[in-house]
């Protein structure tokens, strides 16, 4: 499967009388890495909302390769191979790693509402979930409820369950947020693992984490973007110097 | 870091558990031997027949057992608390009674082992239609429309009488005449052994039913219905079969009820019979496929053993209910499962004298509170009745002054005890978790 594109036009979301959104245009290249940045309040993580379709859009256009996104609801953007992680981590807490991992699989393995299949008897489902899980470092693990993780193994649960359908399109909301030092190293280590051959787009803060994975870094303040580039590029721009990276070095 | 970015070498997958799966069915097979051994334990050899009332407590427990498991599909498994389960048995029920009538008619030609099939199918059928409307919300929404059904259906059931039979309900023969085994179910013994089997065939269906794709997502969106829909399922629609394959459940059990008592009147689709389904569910433990077996037994045994005793058994009920709610939300199998670190650790003993301590005033209160509400309760109910309030072959004076005072003693003074030492007992268990916690703490923390 050749990853998809992702391309956004004149993208707007109003909260009543609030712009969060004032028309935004996105495109993400099939096959590359892209960090989606900008400073508390810009709209990174309501972009994610719309692109997933947890949010409507209130006008423009959204698309994977050539499908309209906007307007279908969640389920169906996730079985057209775009998948994402929560910021604010969203498992199923009450289920084990494993069940975790699994249900994360049972769609695209064309499972759909079945309710004549004996799970345990699933050969091909249950080694890709093992597979999974030692991919994850969480084979270990895999008998733990997942609401008695710990932090950083919920991170990585999290990323497990947003690749695990095999998306092609992979949206990260600050997956490294929370994270120590060597945490964040290992979770950038993961994330360029799992996301091989896919494409991604990504909300981070972390600069480093960003410099260190991204092709293109999208700059998105207050509702828009003031820019759109390779590294060095954005690095280089004044304006996004101005914006958010002065801000920091300050 | 390379160490921990490493993919650590493929660990072996676990053998496949062989010996564990004859293990695994072992509940099963014992399930069905104490059912069908238990009316033989109260059979009268001297006039060679069965303790009517017993084979009678256990029907109605066997019932009982797949409509509480049906409606911990809901509860326990999907997160939706139904009030409207009652209108999906009973209307399997009215449904049961009409095949029976055609059955008996001629026009419908079906033994009568496959009637709970048909009434199954009824509630299919019925569960679809109130479930396409139900689980369009979840929650509290679901819950409220739920209740708006029930309510619906109750007041339908007194209005058409057609179908209902208005007030007075409608009336069957069981006696249909086609068996597969040539039975005729004049004696409820026969029905009993229907139960079972349709029991037994239920459980393992619902059984089953937890480890399928759907079974698990319904899980799933219990906790957290949104994370589902990011992984590729409409939510709703999982409440929507996981709604409907309960109703199939909950319509063997009212096929059953119909088939027992060949009458169904509109108690069998109100609310308070869907409340029993909860408080069996919950006393049970909700948590546990098997809790709700539990809470069935439990709940059926005090509704026909306490009830013969005591005026006031709905008030132990609701009691029990009240106490489970606060103090053991997971229920009794929860309060079982609750020691399984504990026992690993090997601890359990040092619980034992904790629970002894605890045994004494907990009897007291128990009392006390007892002698509160029979005292009560023969001094209202019971006084119209012309009961009397006889205690170990001594009547008690409702009237005087000594057994309020004692009731209250006993109460109070247990209370306060109990109290202390339930903060003795906390500090215990907290301190065994902890230590049965720390064995169990994973080797290295991962990142």
């Amino acid at each position: 499967m050749t990853a998809p594109g992702l391309s956004l036009v004149e993208v707007t979301k109003n909260f009543g009388q609030t712009e969060i959104i004032r028309g935004v245009n996105l495109n993400v290249a099939a096959g590359e890495r892209h960090a989606l940045i900008g400073p508390n309040g810009a709209g990174k993580t309501t972009l994610f909302n719309l692109i997933s379709g947890r949010f409507a859009i209130t006008s423009g256009e959204i698309r994977l390769d050539t499908v309209r996104l906007d307007g279908l609801p969640p389920h169906r953007i996730n079985r057209l191979g775009l998948s994402r992680s929560f910021q604010i981590t969203s498992i199923f807490h009450r289920l084990s790693v494993l069940e975790n991992i699994r249900c994360s699989l049972l769609w695209s393995r064309g499972y759909r509402y079945s309710f004549w299949h004996a799970l345990g008897r699933q050969r091909a489902l249950n080694e890709e979930t093992e597979r999974l899980l030692v991919e994850l470092n969480l084979a270990e693990r895999r008998d733990v409820q997942a609401g008695l993780l710990s932090y950083a193994e919920q991170r990585a649960l999290e990323i497990g369950m947003t690749i695990a359908g095999g998306a092609s399109m992979i949206l990260l909301d600050e997956p490294t947020a929370g994270m120590s030092h060597s945490e964040t190293e290992y979770a950038v280590a993961l994330i360029r693992r799992v996301t091989q051959g896919k494409t991604l787009v990504m909300v981070e803060h972390d600069m480093r984490v960003v410099f260190d994975l991204a092709d293109t870094i999208t700059v998105l303040v207050y509702g828009r973007v003031i820019a759109s580039g390779p590294p060095a590029e954005i690095r280089a721009n004044p304006a996004v110097q101005e914006a958010y990276l002065g801000a920091l070095a300050a | 870091m390379s160490d921990v970015t490493q993919v650590p070498e493929a660990r072996v997958l676990p053998a496949p558990r062989s010996a564990a799966s004859t293990i695994r069915y072992w509940p099963w097979f014992a399930a069905l031997l104490i059912s069908a051994v238990l009316p033989w334990l109260f059979y009268d050899w001297q006039h060679a027949r069965h303790a009517g009332f017993v084979v009678s407590v256990l029907s109605q427990t066997g019932m009982m057992i797949i409509f509480a498991l049906s409606f911990n599909m809901l509860m326990g498994q999907a997160g939706l608390l139904s009030f409207c389960h009652s209108v999906l048995f009973g209307l399997a029920g009215y449904s049961t009674v009409h095949f029976l009538n055609a059955a008996g008619a001629g026009e419908l030609p079906v033994p009568m082992e496959l009637v709970p099939l048909l009434a199954g199918l009824a509630g299919l059928g019925f569960a679809i239609v109130f479930g396409y409307v139900a689980t369009k919300q979840r929650s509290t929404a679901f819950a409220m429309i739920t209740l708006g059904i029930v309510q619906l259906v109750t007041t339908a059931a007194t209005m058409f009488h057609h179908f209902f039979g208005g007030e007075g309900g409608i009336q069957t023969d069981r006696m249909i005449g086609r068996s597969l085994f040539g039975l005729e179910y004049a004696h409820s013994i026969e029905v009993y052994y229907l139960i079972v089997a349709w029991m037994m065939i239920a459980a393992i269906g619902m059984y089953f039913h937890t480890n399928t794709p759907l079974g698990r997502m319904a899980n799933a969106c219990r906790d957290n219905h949104e994370r589902a829909q990011f992984v590729g399922y409409d939510p709703r629609m999982v409440r929507f079969v996981q709604f409907a394959l309960s109703g199939f459940y909950a319509g063997i059990a009212g096929g059953l009820f119909a088939i027992t008592y060949e009458i169904v009147t509109f108690d069998a689709v109100a609310a308070p019979l869907a409340a029993n389904a909860l408080l069996m569910a919950y006393i049970g433990g909700a948590t546990t496929f098997f809790g709700p077996v539990l809470g069935a037994i439990l709940i059926t045994l005090m509704q026909s053993g306490v009830s013969l005793m005591s005026n006031s058994w709905l008030v132990y009920v609701g009691v029990l209910f009240i106490a489970m709610v606060t103090f053991a939300p997971a229920g009794l199998t929860g309060i079982v499962l609750e020691h399984a670190p504990i026992a690993r650790a090997g601890l359990l003993r040092r619980l034992v004298l904790p629970y002894a301590r605890g045994l004494l005033p907990g009897l007291i209160v128990l009392l006390g509170f007892v002698g509160m509400v029979e005292l009560l309760s023969f001094l209202t109910i019971g006084q119209a009745q012309g009961k009397r309030f006889v205690l170990f072959g001594s009547t008690i004076d409702v009237h005087g002054v000594m057994p309020w005072l004692i009731s209250l003693v006993f109460l109070v003074g247990g209370g306060v005890w109990l109290r202390r030492e339930a903060i003795a007992f906390k500090r215990v268990w907290d301190g065994l978790t902890d230590i049965a916690r720390q064995g169990d703490a994973p080797m290295g923390e991962s990142g």
